[in-house]
């Protein structure tokens, strides 16, 4: 047997204006985890891309198994046994689990070879499904599931290839800590399979609990691949950026004033029963839990997204009336969402205009004319003061870096001059550079006075950032903790807390 | 390497003008009569009423929409505002007895029924979720029907000349309805460009979500996005019918698709969010100076159709490896 399973030699790569992967080479060992790390725009997913033939490289060469191979398009790289688990899934939402598996290879009848056996399709999905440990039935919808679970069927699909190299492009960034003890499980068992798995994450702890390798690419260039055994935190880190992050959560101490918004006895039937919470003046508050608990729900409720069915909301004191986001604007509210590409970003547009988009009133001349000069000031203001890297306010938003992106999103509504900014999911899918960035912008915008709400399924940015701590499950709060009396286990308790006593979750 | 280069960039972002400009050199050659003040005149009087058409389908193809009754809302103007302004002397008008009305009039009244027409595909689209395809094909079916109830099917004709006189007057050499054509371009471009609502036209087609959150009244901007196509399509359809002097039930048929296909060959996207007045222009010009190139070149009429149907398809064929290669 070779050594290696998988070797790339000087891959090159150029998109225009960017040589995106500068002669790397990168070498994979069967049964072996093997984590590929990088900041955003490093180079790890055009890599990969490369070798699943999504974007062939330009020059390089790869091996397979000793033998060398060209890989033009996806299909070819699944038949040669490299299966890969995107980042952004793709599922047919209106169609079943078992059909989106099994799509293109269904399974046909002996009898009539051009129809497809349906029940062959079912016992095998079952089967597959039953293996993994994954509990969900072959004929739910998949736009029932949710994004934890569409992932598993996505991990399933890929085992299904019997494929012997499986990528995993940032698999844990939507599932909870429970869910991800269930993919390492799944993971370890392919590795028992003697399946190597190229494993791609910004979460550090993650990479010290599973991989056996790591391959660190920086700008396009291979940097190191060591045994995980031989690094430690800081070593990867410096490895990745080329420089020494000193402070992971640069927190700082901000003045707590009055309460600024309360939240009282909200409902939304069947997501949210009886919220009730308030949120002071500078405050950082903290909303953990896990997938499902109803966090993004409650954030959306409160922003007017989602209607509800009591309850009431008092900004300074005053009750206010939210209906739509337009009302929860001019109540001062400003919201982030969790998912950047479905909710964010308008992709097709430029930085400009996404930019600007909350806020287009406050541009107009004579009421009716947009002022673009006021408006590229303010682009550049805040172009500066984020440090959003773009070639050009004019560029396409969609080809910029989440990091970038999740800023300009930020710019986007600290132009609307909100005091009080709801964040979901602020740094997810973001690289450790700009994550400490737009933590040192969420802490300095609450030292202004500033009202921050935080959802965040990453216990350390939780920890490191709140002052206080909101603990949802099932849709009800379950604990309110102090920062200094909150730690993972406190948490991950309330986390899992079933409704208590005083309450039945509807 | 797979550098795009300075010249690259340049055809691709202006490719839609160098065949416009290509189109025109190689007709200037192939026939004298093509290059002609007069000829020019006509194809620009000919594409107004489409031109305008297509500028106002476009608003909708840009929010990830599409308007499919602009056809029929041409007819309905166009028997509206005819039967308002029939020579009193003609003995068989649609309203015998009505008072000699000013144009001006006639002009409203049609107005007014395109805007209706176009609120109503705006109401059905934002508050009951009915996709545009399918609102506005409803709406399309029974314009036409009005327009045919109304006249019987029979031509109303006979205008009086102060109608007659905005499709058919000059300013200079230069013919009202084209006047009114880059008029209404310029606005659009305007309101595009240059005001909040266009910013969320883009906004709405390029992510609905994205807008919504963003505080963006979803709701009321597709309600004036298809107002806006309705009033085009109506006030193409006064010009046209001012210019054939007669109000027809049916002079809007297929007009809808002919405005489509020029905003698409303009690189507007059906995936929404993208679009811009001058390549909805220039598409249109293509098309009229295709018809118009075609017909001194004396190729067949049933020809033409097919080598229309080759550029749409290969307008957006080319449109999508352009933005491909981008990512």
């Amino acid at each position: 047997m070779e050594e290696y399973i998988l070797e790339m030699k000087g891959i090159v790569r150029t998109f225009p204006g960017v040589r995106a992967l500068n002669g790397v080479d990168f070498r994979v060992r069967p049964g072996s985890v093997h984590a590929l790390m990088g900041e955003n725009g490093a180079g790890k997913s055009t890599l990969m891309k490369c070798l699943v033939g999504i974007n062939p490289p330009d020059s390089g060469e790869i091996w397979l198994k000793g033998k060398k191979v060209t890989i033009p398009n996806p299909h070819t790289a699944l038949k040669l046994g490299i299966a890969m688990i995107y980042q952004e899934l793709n599922p047919v939402l209106e169609r079943s689990v078992m059909e989106n598996i099994w799509l293109g290879r269904e399974p046909m009848l002996a009898s009539a070879k051009f129809l497809v056996d349906h029940k062959a399709m079912h016992a095998q999905t079952k089967a597959l499904l039953k293996e993994l440990e994954i509990d969900i039935d072959p004929k739910t919808k998949v736009k029932e599931l949710s994004v934890a679970r569409m992932q598993m069927i996505e991990i399933a699909k890929a085992i299904s290839y019997n494929a012997d190299i499986v990528i995993m492009d940032e698999p844990t960034s939507a599932l909870t800590p429970n869910e991800v003890e269930h993919l390492f499980a799944m993971i370890r068992k392919l590795r028992d399979r003697n399946v190597a798995v190229i494993y791609i994450t910004h979460k550090m702890e993650e990479i010290f609990r599973i991989a056996d390798e790591v391959t660190v690419l920086r700008d396009g260039n291979h940097i190191i691949t060591k045994p995980i055994s031989e690094m430690n935190i800081d070593s990867l880190i410096t490895a990745m950026v080329g420089r020494r992050l000193t402070e992971m959560f640069p927190k700082m101490e901000s003045q707590i004033g009055g309460v600024k918004m309360e939240v009282r006895h909200l409902e939304v039937p069947g997501l949210l029963h009886d919220i009730s919470f308030e949120l002071r003046k500078g405050e950082i508050l903290g909303v953990a839990g896990l997938v499902g608990a109803g966090r993004t729900e409650l954030m959306e409720t409160i922003f007017g997204l989602r209607k509800r069915s009591a309850g009431d909301i008092f900004i300074d004191g005053k009750k206010v009336n939210i209906q739509s986001p337009a009302d929860a604007i001019r109540a001062g509210i400003g919201f982030l969402t969790e998912d950047r590409r479905l909710n964010g970003i308008i992709p097709v547009l430029s930085v400009r205009i996404n930019t600007i988009v909350a806020n287009l009133g406050q541009y107009l001349k004579y009421g009716i004319f947009l002022n673009h000069r006021k408006i590229r000031q303010d682009c550049e203001e805040y172009k500066e003061r984020l440090k959003i890297r773009t070639p050009s306010l004019d560029a396409l938003i969609q080809n910029l870096s989440g990091g970038n992106q999740q800023k300009v999103l930020v710019a986007r509504w600290l132009l609307t001059n909100p005091d009080i900014l709801i964040l979901d999911e602020p740094t997810r899918g973001i690289d450790v550079g700009a994550k400490a960035e737009i933590h040192t912008i969420i802490t300095k915008l609450a030292c202004e006075g500033k009202s921050i709400i935080m959802v965040s399924s990453e216990m350390p940015e939780i920890l490191g950032m709140s002052d206080r701590i909101l603990v949802m499950s099932r849709g009800e709060i379950t604990a309110v903790l102090d920062r200094r009396e909150a730690d993972q286990e406190t948490i991950m308790r309330y986390a899992a807390a079933k409704a208590n006593n005083n309450h039945q979750v509807a | 390497m797979a550098q795009q280069s300075e010249v690259g960039k340049f055809i691709n972002k202006y490719a839609i003008f160098i065949v416009l400009i290509v189109m025109i050199v190689v007709l200037s050659f192939l026939s004298p009569a093509f290059l002609t003040p007069q000829n020019l005149i006509n194809v620009l009087i000919t594409e107004s009423g489409r031109g305008i058409l297509a500028i106002g389908v476009a608003f909708a193809i840009i929010s990830r929409g599409i308007d499919l009754s602009v056809g029929s809302i041409v007819s309905l103007t166009s028997v509206i505002a005819a039967s308002l302004v029939q020579e009193p002397t003609y003995s068989a008008r649609i309203f015998p007895n009505l008072p000699l009305l000013p144009p001006v009039v006639a002009v409203i009244a049609g107005l007014m029924a395109g805007i209706i027409v176009g609120l109503t595909n705006g109401a059905l689209i934002a508050y009951t979720a009915i996709p545009p395809f399918i609102a506005t094909l409803g709406s399309m079916i029974i314009a036409r029907g009005i327009a045919l109830i109304l006249t019987n099917a029979y031509p109303v004709p006979m205008l009086r000349a102060e109608f007659k006189v905005i499709g058919q007057g000059l300013l200079g050499p230069i013919p009202y309805v084209v006047i009114v054509f880059v008029v209404i371009a310029l606005v659009a471009y305007v309101i595009l460009n240059h005001t909040r609502f266009g910013k969320n036209v883009y906004a709405i087609g390029g992510n609905v979500n994205a807008a919504r959150t963003s505080g963006i009244s979803v709701e009321k901007n597709l309600l004036a996005i298809y107002a806006f196509s309705g009033f085009c399509a109506s006030v193409a359809g006064i010009l046209i019918t001012a210019r054939a002097a007669s109000g027809i039930a049916t002079l809007g048929n297929n007009y809808e698709l002919d405005a489509i296909a020029a905003a698409t060959i303009g690189g507007t996207s059906h995936a929404g969010g993208i679009g811009t007045v001058p390549g909805i222009i220039a598409g249109i010009l293509i098309l009229g100076i295709l018809n118009n190139g075609l017909l001194l070149l004396g190729i067949s009429p049933y020809l033409q159709q097919v080598i229309k149907g080759v550029i749409i398809v290969g307008a957006v064929v080319f449109d999508m490896r352009k933005n491909a290669r981008k990512k």
